[in-house]
């Protein structure tokens, strides 16, 4: 049957392009100059990150920097499941100290920001909320992270410094989650990282509160031990912990650590 | 309806090659969940309050979400696969846009219509204070969303196929439509309705992305199965394991209740 034979033909192509492509996803076509840099970082440097990205990558001609944003614990579980990345930057020592303990980082890793927890409300903030400890008002739609989640240990830590009983509507996956509820005006209030409700805009108006300065989150950053890409992973490890990147942070609303 | 089979053909390798390659992917990461789990301590985990919580309320939220489909459903099905109407086929490709929408994108369609400050949400909330989200009932709408076209697909099949001379003969002898409908269509199609049914269940317990996106997650309240599979990887893979394995046996059990309807249906 000849019309057989260029489908099995096409077939076995396909699977030859599958299994080939599999193999080529690690940049490892790169030369001397060029290359792909991989770095995995929390959700919360996402705006940040990108800017300095650019200038890295400007500044290294041939250079593309590929980033991962999520939640600190799924990219860890990555990189200690064998994820190609180059730079792990996290949102908590915690989520930084699976990955040093399943001995994935090069190096001990260093602390290059902090991010403290606001009070974040619609701009037109219905549920009249002014401190703290309104969040305990009966009424009141509060959206939190998760305890899981690096985001939503830190709410909980604030909370208990500040004796405040909080019931959630809702326990988000990550920070970026309690931002769209609050955006969207279906939660009256819920606690994100300052730089969360900076990046926000006008949309979401951030209540500093002092109790935060109890929970504030240490930001490390570290080379994966397996980084195909050793050299420019710690170039852009020093331009994060440089002044450059000081700069990029503060304007985020990161503090020094 | 299956076509003519000839037991001594041998299959040729170029087909069976790759035939194999797609069994064991398909395979080998359901097995990975069975050697991966903790099987000794599988009984207590399973015992756990935030397990049974999470379970006791994934099996209220798919019963009430397929409890809703049916009522909303079989009628929708029955219009489509009975009254000719001009733009018929536009009604049906709408209908099952969310079988191939994102979830998460079924989500924030729900959250801006039905939210709090969303278009009919907004109205919901000032004239009788109800609101959706973050709650079990909102819950229970994602999950109609995403389940609902498994069952009208399923339903309008089974009334196309059925013999409409059985309708004609009990029009002849006088009976009104709704009867009609009540006492000889609806019997006919009920194994239809049935096997559409547990499909649906079964889409709607493993529902995650609309949930998460318009009801939240609080344990006991929006937080179904797959949610608390989600979240138990963070921290505890073990238990995401254990939860996981839960829902692998459901739906493995629904496809066994299917079989003859749905993995061999023409």
């Amino acid at each position: 049957m000849p019309k057989r034979t260029p489908a099995a033909a096409a077939t076995a192509a396909l699977l030859l392009v599958i299994v080939t492509g599999c193999g080529d996803t690690g940049g490892s076509s790169a030369s001397s100059g060029g290359g792909t840099l991989t770095v995995f970082a929390a959700a919360s440097l996402t705006e940040t990150f990108t800017s300095l990205g650019k200038d890295f990558e400007a500044a290294h001609p041939g250079v593309k920097v590929r980033f991962n944003f999520g939640g600190s614990s799924s990219l860890a579980r990555q990189i200690t499941q064998g994820a190609p990345a180059d730079v792990f930057a996290a949102a908590s020592p915690a989520t930084m100290k699976t990955v040093t303990d399943a001995g994935d980082a090069a190096g001990p890793p260093q602390v290059f920001t902090r991010n403290r927890l606001v009070i974040a409300v619609p701009a037109k903030d219905p549920g009249k909320v002014g401190a703290i400890t309104d969040l305990s008002r009966p009424g009141l739609k509060i959206v939190l992270c998760a305890e899981q989640v690096p985001c939503g240990a830190a709410a909980k830590k604030a909370l208990g410094a500040a004796g405040v009983t909080v019931k959630p509507a809702s326990q988000e996956q990550d920070v970026r989650a309690v931002l769209t509820k609050v955006r969207l005006g279906e939660a009256d209030a819920g606690l994100v990282y300052r730089t969360d409700a900076k990046a926000a805009g006008t949309q979401v108006k951030g209540i500093e509160f002092p109790e935060s300065a109890k929970a504030i989150n240490d930001y490390p950053i570290a080379r994966v031990a397996k980084a195909p890409r050793p050299a420019l992973a710690k170039e852009f490890i020093a331009l994060v912990l440089g002044a450059q990147g000081r700069d990029a942070l503060a304007r985020a609303g990161f503090e020094a650590p | 309806m299956s076509p003519p089979v000839n037991p001594s053909a041998r299959p040729p390798w170029i087909l069976l090659l790759p035939a194999l390659a797609g069994l064991a992917f398909l395979v080998l990461p359901l097995a990975g969940l069975l050697i991966r789990a903790p099987w000794p301590t599988l009984g207590t985990r399973l015992g756990e309050g935030p397990v049974l919580e999470a379970l006791r309320l994934s099996l209220l939220t798919a019963t009430l979400a397929t409890g809703l489909c049916v009522l909303l459903g079989v009628p929708l099905a029955w219009v489509l696969a009975r009254v000719p109407f001009p733009g018929v086929r536009l009604v049906r490709a709408l209908v099952t846009v969310p079988l191939v929408l994102p979830p998460v994108v079924g989500g924030v369609a729900l959250l801006l219509v039905l939210g709090r400050r969303g278009l009919a949400g907004r109205w919901l909330d000032e004239a009788f204070g109800i609101t959706l989200p973050f709650t079990t009932a909102g819950v229970v709408l994602a999950e109609t969303f995403v389940a609902m076209p498994f069952l009208v697909i399923s339903v309008e099949g089974a009334l196309r196929a059925a013999d409409p001379r059985y309708e004609e003969a009990a029009a002849t002898l006088g009976a009104s439509r709704w009867t009609i409908f009540r006492r000889v269509t609806l019997p006919l199609v009920a194994p239809g309705i049935a096997a559409g049914a547990v499909l649906c269940w079964a889409r709607a317990l493993g529902e995650f992305g609309a949930t998460i996106t318009f009801a939240g997650n609080f344990p006991g309240r929006t937080q179904t199965m797959p949610l608390a599979v989600y979240l138990a990887l963070e921290t505890d893979p073990q238990a995401a394991i254990v939860l996981s394995l839960v829902l692998l046996a459901v739906s493995v059990l629904v496809l066994a209740a299917l079989r003859d309807r749905w993995v061999s249906a023409p």
